[in-house]
């Protein structure tokens, strides 16, 4: 089925990182049977931090799942033909991302037995509603469109006429999903911290600078492991993708803090600071907020100028930084920042606990997972043309 | 055949493992035994005909539920004139089913379909006697 | 005689409906509960208004509180994290940070206010849940369904009061005493206050209003001109919690 069997076919390096990541999902799986019996009260969530590391991580792989759209628009919708071999890896990796998006809603929620009832008893009022609709859908849409048109390349044939109009779908597909995602939190009158138009341009702009640079990474890794070389000039576009992407981030953040602090509202502003300087004594973000920050300006410094953006020496760290950062931004302090203080004025602080994070190192294992054998896929049938 | 003694060795461990549910609820003497439910001791009639609450029990009690928490509809009007009010534990369990384990479970088990989990919330009023009310 | 089962459920469904017809024609003939049941209260916009100067008069009285989670078997966790509540006290400034006031009179500074759910007439918890688990009845009561919820949380974030808890594990084990005439919740859904819904189908008023020994708390119908709330709220001042949100909260404070 879907040429599974040259994922089958692979090397002593290849077969040890399976294991490795079967060994972390089955750890994790053994810790999700653990919450199934005795209830979320295994993670650091609370009465007042009510979603935590899940929905955090669930938040920042919608937009690496959405930053697809950033290789397909220009191959699919402007004829760039440098990107002619990144496309499929970047739809490969929306996969996996939309993948582990709905796996760590699944893993979030009190009554994961019930999860078709947002189907049976459909509430259009609802974002949540939409983004489960939105999500399979993109889901699919990636699925059929990769399915097609790596089927007719190893055919040799070009892919049906029809395959075209679902992958112009996909490009506002892909904006939409990180959307209904940011509204989830943007239409929130409780929460100040969410409570802003920006959040939305935000959570796309951080996308599309965080996904095409786990893809750069995954690109040069095959380039290291593997013949498979999608070549200088993709590379270098998708590096000044984001770092456009960032720039916009960084400035739409700077946006938010000059509104926040120069209109001095108390609610809104005691997010900034817990984050940033800690309130009532409690401080445990700080450090983390910090080294974010400097890492964004530091890949900013990295980025803007030529000579490090076209280093490829260079460019997998600044990468590297660049996914750490908005990760923290994104993945951590967005949404436990918005919790913390509660509407009471409360300040409950939130760590993970250890089942947490081995639940959640083990979704991360299966997008990897996912992601190595599509790209063992994808990389058998073409590598099967270069020889 | 070198690998004979082998594969009828692999055989009668296959058929084994095969007939084991069968055999192990012989020797363990868990069939040929009667169903005996732990009828209610004083009320004789049920909300339902007894043949519609063997076959549909669970209808009437998802009704009953949508019935109540949605719709705010508090009483029942059964097939025989008799006004009910529509409570799992104040009707079903207090008055007649008074015991999960002799009269739900039962009939469940042996039908081999676990009983639903209405008693993780809907209190099984055996754990009110026993707390010493 | 052997009748097919498709017949025997038309005769019954027949005889239900003769029944019911019955019933509405006032003929009611069957077994009746051991008392005849007070009728029901209704409303067409129940809302409370809570007198936070009687309040004060019985310092550190938490009979509303003990009450509710009594009737409601509410579970006790120590860890305030797990913390499960659907009534308790807060200081003023907390409880009311719309009025926010550094020269707060020493009525309310460093007093407690009543907080549990505003039961809003514009309640984002309701536009958010994604399985209606949770909705606005007609009589202005938002109301849970704990067999629908998935305990998805979206509900909690979206209160902006702070009024939900969530079963984060089984809270059987740490409830003192059961009371029969109401069930538990189970581990992974949110519960709040829901107006002791199932007490004005009895007649009764809410347990915390009944438990208040300064008779500090008034339930009534806003629509009804003549009543209790409505009197209240014709003859003095009031504030609601953070009415700048719209959420057209339902519990009115006395000032």
């Amino acid at each position: 089925m879907f040429m599974f069997e040259k994922a089958l076919v692979g090397g002593r390096r290849y077969w040890i990182w399976i294991l490795c990541l079967l060994a972390v999902i089955g750890l994790g799986f053994l810790a999700y049977l653990r919450q199934l019996s005795y209830g979320l009260a295994i993670t650091g969530m609370s009465r007042d931090v009510t979603w935590g590391i899940y929905i955090a991580q669930f938040t920042f792989m919608v937009g690496v799942a959405a930053s697809a759209v950033m290789v397909v628009l220009p191959y699919y919708l402007h004829n760039y033909k440098a990107f002619g071999k990144v496309t499929i890896l970047g739809e490969f990796l929306a996969i996996s991302a939309v993948t582990m998006c709905m796996l760590f809603i699944f893993v979030d929620m009190g009554q994961p037995t019930r999860v078709f009832n947002v189907l049976l008893y459909p509430t259009p009022s609802s974002l949540m509603f939409w983004d489960m609709i939105s999500l399979a859908g993109y889901l699919l849409l990636n699925a059929v469109i990769a399915l097609v048109t790596l089927s007719a390349e190893r055919k040799e044939i070009a892919p049906p006429t029809w395959i075209k109009p679902v992958i112009l779908l996909s490009i506002p597909w892909a904006v939409s999903i990180h959307t209904v995602t940011a509204f989830l939190y943007s239409g929130l009158p409780g929460r100040s911290f969410w409570l802003s138009a920006i959040l939305a341009p935000r959570f796309l702009a951080s996308a599309f600078a965080a996904g095409p640079a786990l893809l750069i990474l995954l690109c040069m890794l095959i380039r290291k492991l593997t013949r498979y070389d999608v070549g200088r000039e993709a590379i270098q576009k998708l590096a000044l993708i984001v770092t456009y992407a960032m720039i916009t981030n960084v400035f739409l953040l700077l946006t938010e803090v000059f509104t926040t602090f120069y209109s001095r509202l108390p609610e809104h502003m005691a997010h900034f600071q817990y984050l940033f300087v800690g309130l009532n004594g409690h401080a445990a973000l700080v450090p983390w907020m910090w080294t974010s920050a400097i890492l964004a300006l530091a890949s900013l410094a990295l980025l803007i100028v030529p000579g490090t953006r076209n280093s490829h020496r260079i460019l997998p760290l600044t990468c590297g930084i660049v996914f750490l950062s908005l990760w923290i931004d994104k993945g951590l302090a967005l949404i436990v920042g918005g919790f913390i203080p509660s509407p009471l004025g409360a300040v409950t602080e939130y760590a993970p606990t250890l089942p947490e994070i081995s639940i959640t190192l083990a979704i991360w294992a299966i997008g990897f997972l996912m992601v190595t054998v599509f790209y063992k896929i994808t990389l058998s049938v073409r590598e099967g043309f270069a020889s | 055949m070198r690998d004979q003694g082998l594969i009828f060795v692999g055989l009668l461990v296959f058929l084994g493992l095969i007939t084991f549910p069968v055999s192990y609820n012989l020797i363990a003497g868990k069939t040929s035994k009667p169903l005996e439910l732990q009828l209610p001791a004083v009320e004789k009639q049920c909300v339902a005909p007894i043949d519609y609450m063997k076959t549909s029990h669970m209808k009437l009690l998802f009704q009953w539920r949508d019935d109540r928490v949605r719709r705010d509809i508090r009483t029942y009007a059964a097939y025989d004139g008799k006004s009910y009010a529509i409570s799992f534990t104040g009707t079903c369990l207090t008055k007649c089913h008074t015991s999960k384990a002799d009269f739900c479970d039962r009939c469940h088990n042996y039908m081999g379909i676990q009983t639903p989990n209405c008693t993780d919330c809907h209190i099984d009023p055996k754990l009110i006697q026993r707390s010493g009310e | 005689m052997i009748i097919s089962r498709k017949r025997f459920l038309q005769v019954t469904g027949v005889s239900l409906l003769v029944a019911a017809g019955e019933k509405l024609m006032g003929a009611f003939s069957g077994v009746v509960p051991s008392e005849a049941p007070a009728p029901a209260l209704t409303a067409r916009r129940w809302a409370m208004v809570v007198d936070l100067p009687k309040c004060y008069r019985k310092e550190g009285c938490i009979k509303c509180i003990e009450a509710c989670h009594a009737a409601h078997n509410v579970p006790k966790f120590i860890d305030h994290a797990l913390e499960v509540k659907w009534i308790w006290k807060d200081s003023f400034e907390n409880v009311f940070p719309s009025q926010e006031n550094h020269y707060l009179a020493a009525t309310f500074k460093d007093k407690p206010a009543l907080a549990f759910c505003n039961h809003c007439d514009n309640p984002p918890c309701v536009r958010v849940c994604p399985t209606q688990a949770t909705w606005k009845r007609e009589d202005g009561i938002v109301m849970m369904d704990w067999h629908r919820c998935i305990g998805c949380r979206y509900c909690m974030a979206a209160c902006p009061y702070g009024s939900r808890s969530f079963n984060w594990t089984n809270p059987r084990s740490n409830i003192a005493k059961l009371d029969p005439d109401f069930p538990t919740r189970t581990k992974g859904v949110v519960e709040k206050c829901t107006f002791c819904e199932e007490r004005l189908g009895k007649g009764k008023l809410p347990a915390c209003v009944e438990a208040c020994p300064e008779k500090a708390m008034a339930f009534g119908d806003l629509d009804d001109s003549h009543s209790q709330v409505r009197e209240l709220l014709g003859s003095r001042y009031s504030i609601r919690r953070k009415p700048e949100l719209g959420t057209q909260p339902e519990i009115f404070y006395l000032v």
